[in-house]
């Protein structure tokens, strides 16, 4: 069943059309990748669901019924685009977002000092904005938009300024989130953590979404034959055999092995392609390879100019 | 609401906390008692050191014709004492010394004053004074008038005192004072424009923090722009009554502090100062005696009560009304340079509507005070100066309801502007963009 629903909406600016009949269908409890180019209409989709903005046409269901304004305490939002007051204090600042959120002061209280001990930054808590580092404000961010433990999170370039340490620990705390129900949108250019944490993900690109469905059928779709082949032997050899029925793409030498990269030709099984191998050389290791995300974003978005 | 209660909180919070708030709460009462106090003070600074001239009169006509005062003291020399006085003044006892040559009828000029140091402004007054009163005596009697003294005597009884009285629509008498209702409604006015100014400015500063620091995207996920947006500016609002109402508390009680302390000259001092600051000089018997009675009455002539709520809602109303135009402003630029071109439309009618207001008060009646009375970006301050001047019940009453129309619309004009404008970045900003912004209907 979907906990998020956007259909066919479409959003108008002056001239220019920000999203064309778009339809995104976000499983519940599930990570759901929305990517795709600068300017593509991402953030203009996360601002509808937000309610920051409203669409032209179109519906968005939340949770099996039309968008309502006090949805907004459901949704847990972290914008690219993100900053918090310079000038005031850090668990001051908290309480405030956290209350506009709908928490009670109490509870807030309650909640933001498990938190800050979670993430062992208790200190802070009367110290400016100002004087924390960029990271630092990232991390009381984080915490402000998921403390009401909403049941839609939307994360729009969630790691963009964390170090690999603090990024890997969002990114466990975004996994727990999943595993307690939360359904979660991420919006990234990283396509690493897309192959990482996406279950699902819908590609838009001007204002239309080209490409979408699971992140494993989708690779699947486009998936080009590729096996990868350790060896020991003579790579001309092989490569001699192996173009009578597949393509060699390369040979190269790899940790004292030799590594081809083969194109199945239609029709063919990897089981086939080993049994031909091992007759003319020592198999090492054999594996498929599936197109990365990030080649199947360029891929799609440059068919799609 | 709650949100919007949430909002205001922090916003009047975060700036009733800051330094700058708190001394400037402190300075502007001493700033304004020391207005008040200061020139009071100063003038009893005055020169009390008693001054000694000494006069030669070649023609022997003048003797004795200065009068003496309090701290001018003149001796008359014979004639040869000049040539001493002028070769060995400095070892002198005197001030200064005078010279007749001539008399003074025929040769107005054949009079000099010597002095190692300059002569005041008060001594060569006095002299100039005694002379010429001396003189048209001399002229007056030259002409033989019979009985002159009798007619000098009655000439000197003559005087004009005039007292406005205000008629109730009852009949009743009051004595009014249009000088000080004035001083008071431009004061109103002042305070106005000066509020405006500073705490409409405030409000842009304040939506312009939220935008570049990218806190606003947070926020909006939350609460609606035009939330965010009143809550900034009754917060800022309430700031801006507790300073005005902190000021007021706290100007009275410094006046009265010093007023206890120095007794008498004070208030004298402050009133004229006062009128003074106004443009308009009012003559205040200056025995000394100060009839607080008689300034009681005044004030009560032009109904206190009624002004000050009428200062409050113009106050509060013209506030409103400007400062959604400054949220406006503040949400289509990235800094505080990039603000210009936008403030000058919002300002010119506020420096307008001073400039207007001084030429009401010789003409409350007239069509521009009447209609810049009634225009919202213009009557808070325009009407403040007319409301001394008894002007008719439905005027005001349709000005204050024009005012809070007038407030609705620039709210609702500023809010469609606003709701766009703080999620555009980097992005140059002209009227025509604005207007793009406005037009978009979308929800």
């Amino acid at each position: 069943m979907s906990f998020l629903e956007a259909r066919s909406v479409v959003k108008k600016y002056a001239s220019q059309l920000a999203l064309d009949h778009v339809n995104v269908s976000v499983p519940a409890n599930s990570i759901y990748g929305l990517l795709g180019p600068n300017g593509a209409g991402k953030t203009t989709l996360i601002r509808i669901i937000n309610q920051i903005t409203g669409p032209d046409e179109g519906q968005i269901l939340f949770d099996g019924k039309p968008l309502k304004s006090s949805d907004v305490e459901r949704i847990g939002y972290l914008p690219e685009e993100r900053g918090l007051y310079k000038k005031m204090k850090v668990g001051e600042q908290a309480l405030y977002l956290a209350q506009l959120k709908g928490l009670s002061r109490n509870e807030a209280l309650k909640k933001l000092k498990f938190w800050f001990e979670k993430f062992e930054i208790q200190a802070w808590w009367d110290k400016k904005v100002e004087e924390l580092s960029k990271g630092m404000q990232q991390k009381v961010q984080f915490i402000v938009t998921i403390l009401h433990k909403p049941s839609l999170l939307i994360f729009d370039e969630p790691f963009s300024g964390f170090d690999p340490i603090n990024a890997n620990l969002l990114k466990e705390e975004i996994l727990n989130l999943k595993k307690e129900g939360a359904t979660i949108i991420f919006s990234t250019h990283n396509m690493g953590s897309v192959e990482e944490l996406c279950d699902n993900i819908t590609l838009i690109n001007n204002g239309k979404s080209i490409l979408e469905g699971a992140v494993n059928d989708v690779r699947q779709r486009y998936r080009q034959n590729l096996v990868r082949l350790d060896f020991a032997g003579d790579a001309n050899h092989l490569k001699a055999v192996m173009s009578e029925h597949h393509e060699v793409v390369e040979i190269s030498p790899l940790n004292g092995y030799q590594t081809a990269l083969i194109k199945m030709s239609q029709g063919s099984g990897v089981n086939q392609l080993l049994a031909l191998a091992i007759k003319h050389c020592e198999v090492h290791g054999c594996q498929e390879i599936l197109p990365s995300m990030n080649d199947i974003f360029i891929q799609v978005v440059n068919q799609n100019k | 609401m709650s949100k919007i209660s949430l909002i205001l909180q922090r916003e009047y919070l975060s700036r009733v906390r800051k330094k700058s708030f708190i001394v400037m709460t402190i300075l502007g009462p001493i700033l304004f008692a020391g207005m008040m106090v200061i020139p009071g003070w100063l003038a009893s600074l005055e020169d009390k050191e008693e001054k000694l001239l000494a006069v030669v009169d070649h023609t022997n006509l003048y003797t004795d014709k200065i009068q003496n005062t309090e701290l001018l003291k003149f001796e008359f020399l014979p004639v040869n004492a000049e040539s001493d006085l002028k070769s060995n003044f400095s070892n002198s006892k005197y001030y200064a010394f005078l010279v007749i040559e001539d008399d003074l009828l025929k040769k107005p000029d054949a009079i000099r004053l010597y002095s190692e140091k300059q002569i005041t402004i008060d001594v060569k007054e006095h002299v100039a004074r005694s002379l010429r009163q001396y003189l048209s005596e001399e002229k007056l009697k030259s002409f033989d008038i019979e009985g002159l003294d009798a007619i000098m005597n009655e000439m000197s009884k003559v005087k004009v005192d005039i007292s406005t009285i205000k008629l109730g629509g009852d009949g009743t008498e009051k004595q009014s004072s249009t000088e000080l209702a004035m001083v008071v409604s431009f004061v109103f006015a002042f305070l106005t424009y000066m509020f405006v100014f500073i705490y409409g400015a405030q409000v842009m500063r304040g939506v312009m923090e939220e935008k570049t620091s990218r806190i606003v995207e947070v926020i909006i996920s939350s609460v609606k722009p035009f939330q965010l947006m009143m809550g900034k500016i009754i917060g800022i609002a309430l700031v801006a009554l507790t300073q005005l109402l902190l000021w007021v508390a706290l100007t009275a009680l410094i006046l009265f502090g010093v007023k206890a302390a120095f007794v008498k000259d004070v208030p004298v001092n402050s009133m004229q100062q006062i009128e003074m600051a106004a443009g308009e000089s009012v003559q205040i018997e200056s025995t000394g005696s100060f009839d607080f009675g008689k300034i009681w009455e005044m004030i009560n002539s032009f109904e206190p009560v009624k002004m000050l709520l009428l200062f409050v809602f113009y106050f509060i109303g013209g506030y409103l009304i400007y400062a959604a135009l400054f949220a406006a402003v503040g949400s289509a630029i990235d800094n505080e340079a990039d603000s210009q071109q936008f403030m000058l439309p919002v300002t010119i009618p506020i420096i307008l509507s001073l400039y207007v207001a001084i030429a009401v008060f010789r003409n409350p009646m007239s069509d521009i005070a009447f209609w810049f009375s009634m225009i919202p970006l213009t009557s808070p301050i325009v009407m403040m100066a007319r409301v001394p001047f008894d002007i008719p019940g439905w005027q005001i009453a349709l000005s204050m309801f024009l005012l809070v129309a007038g407030f609705i619309f620039t709210t609702w004009f500023a809010a469609r502007i606003y709701r766009t404008g703080i999620l555009m970045y980097g992005k140059k900003v002209n009227y025509k963009e604005l207007w793009k912004w406005f037009r978009y209907a979308g929800k």
